[in-house]
């Protein structure tokens, strides 16, 4: 039961085949003996999900439809606000905070008849790629305990490998959704900037932050999308169209679907990983799709654009946790004082090395050379990006140089950490969505996933090519 | 007091001391009379129980996303449209520092982007002051500090903080520097807070905080490059303006004087000792790291938006006392011209005058007998008109014709011409008078030789005598006019 997928749990729910109650007690059971191995949850919602299953199978019995997710168990990663449930952004700084209000996405699954089972664990304020800068210890990989699940939305993405919730939620602002999924064996998606609304999802970098999900199918993973996506007046930056329309097209298959390969992708991608893309290209093409070379000059440059700008606006973002209205405080005889007490002692180093970046990027002086620079290589790889849509509907690159590495590897090294999402953080840049669905394994049985491009708010075709890898991923 | 309405207030006068000259750029800001905050539904709304009008959003909570309030950004447009200005594409940017009463750590306010440019404002006497823009931004929360001394923050036991205020809509209006003198300051200020009041735009009460001026003064030798400035805050009526302003230069032109070199720096206006004191130099200034407010999108008005707004406008007070200056014979900074569109009664003294009364002297009652009634005064302007018109034919005297207002308006109204005919005012026909001048002349003929012979004052006590005589009835220029013909020839 609790590897069925969320479109049949959803099923089975509204159709009195399964109550939502015996849903929610085989994912219990599941975390029950393996979470302390595992350590996805920062807070497992035991009784608040048996009591919300309760809910949903009382209206069942009276005929009432729960909705598109009945008793459908999905994991939060914590850094979305949950009303008068800890929010913790697996940061010392807010620790005690309890959010007043729901975030427009916990409401949207809430309305949907989901039923949240707990809070997951991340990289402090999503920092990271592999889910070892919380201040409440690393999660560990389903497939390998001995290695990292990715970051930052690790948590998430392990959740639902090992069972323990069917969906999830994770925040993407690098990559920290489709490298997790990769380096887990599910599916993962980052969204178009402002098809899902942010409001309630606490900021990193808000010009590149998208909620998006993890699931074990491509299908499950365009039902929650269809769910949470759609116009928020609470979010400015939230596209004015209805939620997006995919699950029907998913089996439109790629017959005359352009698939891009792009020529001067920046290579670090490990041999395991670089076969199993060449498969997936024969794969398509197999299928039906016309492999066609582009090239993205600027693909290159993400990397360095993106340490810059999302530094620069974690920099001021981070700035309102100073110990004045709410979390964690350290007394001291005056107010900076304080201020530099609380935060020097709530913040880990990752984010603090982040905020010093983004405070000299944006300092006077320095503007110009450094966020003002990369600002402009932002714009121009989105024009790269865009001449390329023009000679291909979507694009496929690695999700990961490597499937998952173990812990410890990469935590002295800052840069080999941030080389994780080379592939992952243009689509941050440009606002297009991505997604990494599973495609064999590499390295010790590890999975690989395949990173699929596709030009803003074409959702419908990305998934239809994820789909279509989903059906011929090798065994 | 019929002199009165020949005063001006020009303040074209130059301010000069020991052969300097001042210069003078204003920022002012103006809390916007929006119904919500700018950028969440909490109530703007002043005067309440500390941290009612609060929210996720104005509390800077994790999580919680600005959604600009279209009331004011329309607002913004209307004051920037009747101060000439034009409405473009504009942008906010976040200023970032730390202080307990800005909840984010950062101020979302326009930066490079304002909503409006390029604008000015002509004084009552038609001095032009230019206006470099006006943008919106974002109030913060109210500190008290509690102990130490003189309410700040260094040496406080504790402070407490109102958020009620936070994320209160404001717009910054930052004027050319191209005033003078302290009296251009003021009129500025006085013209921006009339046009603010007119266009629904702001209550703009300095004395409430809703609308706040900020100096930035230098002075100079007449022809020089300017010279270095400092930023005066805390002032916080329109008279401290012109006091602080010239306390200021003229602390700029003796530091000068003594070969000392001014510094850049802001300074606090003290109202009790009518002194500026350093509050910060540009060294300390903090480096805000503006960046573009990656929360909210352009806003872009399009031209049909600005349109229907520019054409909503009210005739602004400038245009409203040329109207009333015409009307009236007077010039538009004439002081009964200020004070009467002041209080919004110009349209009154018109109604008069087209009520077939005399626009001249209904604009003297109004501004004289009027200061406690609103836009629309209680006596009935056919009333008045009928009162102005036996005045300009010589049926009542300027006395009389007090008196007769002063039945008006307690009574809120009535008929003018029966009011006189009871109190017995009749004109007084010229024989009468006449007779009373000659029986004065004869009365007193020391002062009459003295008068013939030129001393003008002997002329009070003949002209006493006959208002003596005729109880206070005669009209003093009709006696003065009768006097002069009986010396002349």
């Amino acid at each position: 039961m609790a590897n069925d997928s969320a479109t049949d749990i959803a099923w089975n729910v509204r159709n009195n085949v399964v109550s939502a109650t015996d849903v929610v007690e085989q994912h219990l059971a599941e975390i029950d003996r393996r979470e302390s191995e595992i350590h996805a949850f920062n807070l497992v919602l035991a009784d608040e999900a048996r009591a919300r299953a309760a809910e949903i199978d009382d209206a069942v019995a009276v005929g009432r439809d729960p909705g598109p997710l009945a008793g459908v168990p999905i994991a939060l990663k914590d850094n979305m606000c949950t009303r008068g449930i800890p929010t913790t952004c697996s940061s010392k700084i807010l620790d005690g905070w309890k959010p007043p209000y729901d975030a427009t996405v916990v409401t949207k699954l809430r309305e949907a008849g989901a039923v949240v089972i707990g809070k997951t664990n991340l990289d402090e304020f999503a920092m990271g790629s592999s889910t070892e800068n919380s201040a409440f210890g690393p999660t560990r990989n389903p497939h390998d305990t001995s290695r990292v699940p990715g970051g930052s939305s690790g948590g998430s993405a392990a959740a639902v490998a090992a069972g323990f919730s069917a969906l999830s939620l994770g925040s993407d602002t690098g990559g920290s959704i489709r490298q997790p999924a990769a380096l887990c064996g599910v599916v993962g998606v980052k969204p178009t900037y402002g098809a899902v609304s942010r409001y309630g999802l606490v900021a990193f970098a808000s010009s590149l932050d998208q909620i998006g999900p993890f699931a074990n199918t491509v299908a499950d993973a365009s039902l929650l999308l269809e769910v949470i996506s759609g116009h928020d007046p609470m979010d400015s930056t939230s596209i004015r169209q209805g939620p997006l329309d995919i699950t029907g097209q998913l089996d439109f298959g790629v017959i005359g679907l352009r698939v891009g390969r792009i020529t001067d992708l920046p290579e670090g991608a490990s041999p395991d990983v670089v076969e199993r893309m060449e498969q997936a290209f024969e794969a398509l093409r197999d299928a039906g799709a016309e492999i066609v070379d582009v090239e993205v000059p600027a693909f290159t440059y993400g990397l360095t654009a993106y340490y810059l700008i999302a530094p620069a606006e974690a920099s001021s973002n981070l700035a309102r946790y100073d110990g004045v209205r709410f979390g964690h405080r350290v007394e001291a005889p005056d107010t900076n004082a304080m201020y530099m007490a609380t935060r020097t002692d709530g913040f880990g180093a990752e984010v603090k090395r982040r905020i010093m970046l983004g405070t000299y990027a944006l300092s006077a002086g320095y503007y110009d050379a450094y966020y003002g620079r990369a600002l402009k290589v932002r714009r121009r790889i989105a024009a790269d990006f865009a001449a390329a849509y023009e000679r291909a509907d979507v694009l496929l690159t690695p999700a990961s140089p490597t499937v998952a590495f173990h812990l410890g590897d990469k935590t002295s090294d800052p840069m080999s950490m941030y080389l994780c999402d080379t592939y992952t953080i243009p689509s941050n840049l440009t606002g297009d969505p991505g997604m990494s669905v599973p495609f064999g394994t590499g390295d010790d049985g590890l999975p690989v996933g395949v990173q699929v491009l596709a030009p803003a708010l074409q959702e419908a075709t990305m998934f239809r090519t994820a789909a279509e890898l989903e059906r011929r991923a090798p065994k | 007091m019929s002199n009165s309405v020949s005063e001006t207030a020009t303040t074209d006068a130059a301010w000069s001391f020991r052969g300097y000259e001042m210069v003078v750029g204003l920022e002012v800001h103006v809390e916007l009379a929006t119904r919500t905050k700018l950028f969440s539904a909490s109530p703007n709304r002043f005067g309440d129980e500390p941290n009612t009008n609060i929210d996720p959003v104005t509390l800077g909570l994790p999580g919680a996303l600005p959604v600009l309030n279209r009331q004011a950004v329309e607002l913004a447009m209307r004051l920037g449209l009747a101060v000439n200005c034009t409405v473009q594409r504009s942008t906010f940017a976040r200023k970032n520092y730390f202080y307990p009463d800005m909840p984010k750590a950062y101020q979302i306010s326009q930066y490079d982007e304002p909503i409006c440019v390029d604008g000015w404002l002509d004084l009552p006497d038609g001095f032009r002051v230019g206006i470099e823009r006006a943008h919106l931004e974002e109030d913060t929360g109210k500190s008290t500090h509690v102990g130490g001394t003189g309410g700040r923050i260094h040496g406080s036991d504790h402070s407490l903080i109102d958020f009620n205020r936070a994320g209160v809509p404001l717009v910054e209006i930052v004027s050319r520097p191209d005033m003078r003198s302290p009296e251009q300051a003021k009129a500025y200020v006085n013209e921006l807070r009339a046009i603010l009041v007119a266009v629904g735009a702001s209550d703009a009460k300095m004395e409430e905080g809703s609308m706040r001026v900020d100096a930035n003064v230098s002075v100079r030798l007449p022809g020089a490059e300017f010279g270095t400035r400092c930023e005066i805050k805390n002032v916080n009526s329109v008279r401290s303006v012109g006091r602080a302003i010239e306390y200021e230069a003229q602390r700029q032109v003796g530091m000068l004087e003594a070969g000392e070199p001014i510094r850049q720096e802001t300074r606090h206006w003290d109202e009790t000792d009518g002194r500026t004191h350093t509050l910060r130099s540009k060294e300390d200034a903090d480096d805000y790291r503006y960046f573009q407010e990656p929360d909210l999108v352009v806003v872009d008005p399009d031209p049909e938006w600005i349109e229907r707004v520019r054409y909503s406008l009210p005739v602004l007070p400038a245009a409203r006392r040329i109207h009333l200056a015409e009307a009236t014979g007077q010039r538009p900074d004439a002081e009964a011209i200020l004070v009467v569109t002041d209080r919004d009664q110009d349209a009154y003294v018109l109604a008069v005058a087209a009520a077939g009364g005399d626009a001249g002297r209904a604009l003297v009652h109004v501004k004289e007998a009027f200061a406690d009634e609103g836009e629309r005064p209680s006596v009935p302007a056919a009333a008045l008109a009928t009162l102005t018109r036996m005045e300009v034919d010589g049926e009542l005297t300027a006395t009389q014709a007090k008196q007769v207002l002063a039945e008006l308006v307690a009574g809120g109204g009535g008929d003018a011409r029966a009011i006189a005919a009871a109190k017995g005012f009749e004109a007084m026909d010229t024989s009468e008078l006449e007779t009373m001048v000659d029986e004065a002349i004869a009365a007193q003929p020391d002062a009459w030789a003295k008068y013939c012979a030129g001393e003008a004052k002997a002329m009070g006590a003949l002209v006493g005598a006959v208002m003596k005589a005729s109880k206070g009835q005669a009209d003093g220029k009709a006696v003065t006019a009768l006097l002069e013909r009986r010396r002349d020839t």
